[in-house]
Order: structure tokens, then sequence, then C-alpha cells
């Protein structure tokens, strides 16, 4: 266990659980499915008249798809400030790894209609075929694409 | 969308975000030492998120006729084509360039991880290209 886990497994378990809690209470609540990625899509809809944007897919779950991402950052600043006694971190990755890498998976993830939240956790949760087949992909590229990262210099 | 409605969605996404700190997937330094296999926490996270959903999306519909504040269930089917499996493989080469996705993207920046928000600039770039330029609207 040590070698696989290094820090330990438990916070790792705890936090994956309550992230499936998470879609399921708004599931439970509301019916709607917590996938993440489409926000950066449906955002664009209130600047952007261009059609794919106007989609009814994207202006009708714009509104409750920027409070629900609210709602990530204030979750993340609860447990900063409740227990982890306001201790922030901010990572050492390179910015360019941080705007390529964030450009092409919100290409990919928009293409795919769903990212790992969207196709893991969602998409997985209701037995979906395709998400099953997208998850072995991109869990398969990016090792690949981690791997050759490290081995070109990057962090 | 009434008010309720909303304030259960940011009660949910603060639980969602909350988890994402939780389970330190904000540090994209964790994410990835999983794609490096030097900890294979994220599998517990991914796992642990993906049983308890898989649990409440075959269970509630059978035992609720309709969610507690609105009239259906809702359902987002994944489809078997090249966009879905072709954007895949993309995205993963994205998720593998920077360790970074859409959801720890967005919460780390409650932790005060303020490099993110080039990600969230990148996130919100690729999006708009694919919409603009490639985007199926169907």
């Amino acid at each position: 266990m040590a070698t696989i886990f290094p820090t330990g497994f438990a916070h790792y378990l705890a936090g994956g659980i309550l992230l499936g809690l998470a879609v399921s209470l708004l599931f439970a609540a509301t019916g709607l499915i917590g996938g993440m990625s489409t926000v950066f899509t449906s955002t664009w809809s209130w600047v952007s008249k261009v059609p794919f944007f106007q989609d009814a897919r994207f202006t009708q779950s714009r509104v409750w798809r920027v409070v629900y991402a609210a709602g990530l950052v204030l979750g993340a600043l609860a447990f900063i400030v409740f227990f982890s006694g306001g201790a922030t971190f901010q990572t050492s990755i390179s910015w360019w790894q941080l705007l390529l890498g964030g450009f092409v998976a919100g290409f990919g993830a928009r293409m795919s209609n769903g990212c790992t939240s969207g196709h893991v956790i969602c998409g997985l949760g209701s037995l979906q075929p395709p998400s099953l087949a997208a998850v072995c992909i991109f869990l398969g590229t990016a090792i690949v694409v981690a791997n050759v990262v490290k081995a070109l210099g990057g962090l | 969308m009434k008010t309720s409605h909303l304030l259960v969605v940011l009660l949910c996404g603060a639980l969602f975000g909350f988890g994402l700190a939780a389970s330190t997937m904000i540090r994209p330094e964790v994410v990835l030492s999983f794609l490096r296999f030097k900890d294979f926490g994220l599998l517990l996270v991914l796992g642990g998120a993906a049983a308890v959903t898989l649990i409440a999306y075959q269970l509630l519909p059978r035992l609720m006729k309709k969610p507690l504040l609105a009239e259906n269930f809702g359902k987002h089917p994944s489809v078997m084509n090249r966009d879905t499996l072709v954007g895949a493989a993309i995205f993963g080469i994205g998720w593998g360039i920077s360790g970074v996705c859409p959801g720890p993207a967005i919460a780390g920046l409650g932790a005060g991880n303020w490099p993110l928000l080039i990600s969230v600039a990148g996130l919100f770039a690729g999006a708009y290209v694919q919409g603009r330029w490639f985007g199926n609207a169907n």
C-alpha cells in the first residue's frame, strides 16, 4: 500500500465519495447531471451570437452551470479555511503547460461532450458504453503525454 | 430556474469543490504523479465517486417518481461516434500536458491556486475554438 499510495489513501477515497455524494444529491434534488466541462461552453452563450453557442442545451443550462461552478470555488475555499488551517497552495507547473493543457483539454472536452467528471463520474455512473470508451482513451493519451512531457523536461 | 433550485445547485457544487480540495485533486502535481505511476490515489477518487454515483443514478429513479424539486430525472446520453472518441483522445493530451481538468481548475481558484486561472482561460478558449469552428449544432 505504501508504494502505490505514498501519501496515504483515506483522503483520496473520502474525497471521491464526497464527489459522488455531490453529484447524487444534485440528481436527487433537481434531476440535473453534474458534469463540469459544459460550463466552459454554455457561458459563451451570453456573449457570442455564434449559432453553436445559442443552442438550447447551452442557453437553458448556463445559469445553473455557472452557479454550480461558483459552488466549486466556495467548497474548496471552505475546505482550506476550516480543515486546512488556511494554508493555500500554488502550483509550480509552468505557465505554458497550464495554458496549452487547458486549451487542448477545453477543445477535446467540448468535442467529446465530457471530461473527467462528465465521462467518469456521470457517464460510468449511468452505465454508458461511449463514456467507458472515452475514459479508456483519455486515460491512455494522458498517461503517454504526461510521461513524454516529463522526459522533455516539463514539471 | 427557481432561486431555491439554484441554492441547492450551489450547495451541491460546494460539496463537489470540497471533495476536490479534500482529495488534493486541485493540485495538478498530484494528478501528474498518477499519470506517471507514482501515486495511484486518483483511481480511488474517481472509483469512489463513480461507485456512489452509479448507486444513485440506478436507484433514485426507481425509488422516487421525480426529483425533490423538479419534474424529471435528467439524462445526458453519450454517443458512440467519432467526436466522442477523438475528442476524448484530445482531452487526454491536454490533461497530460498540465494535469488540469475542468473541475479542479475551477475549484482550485477557491483554494487560492491562482496559476490555475491560466488553465481556466485556456479551457474557455479551447471550448470556444471547438464550438465556433468545429462544432456540430446537434
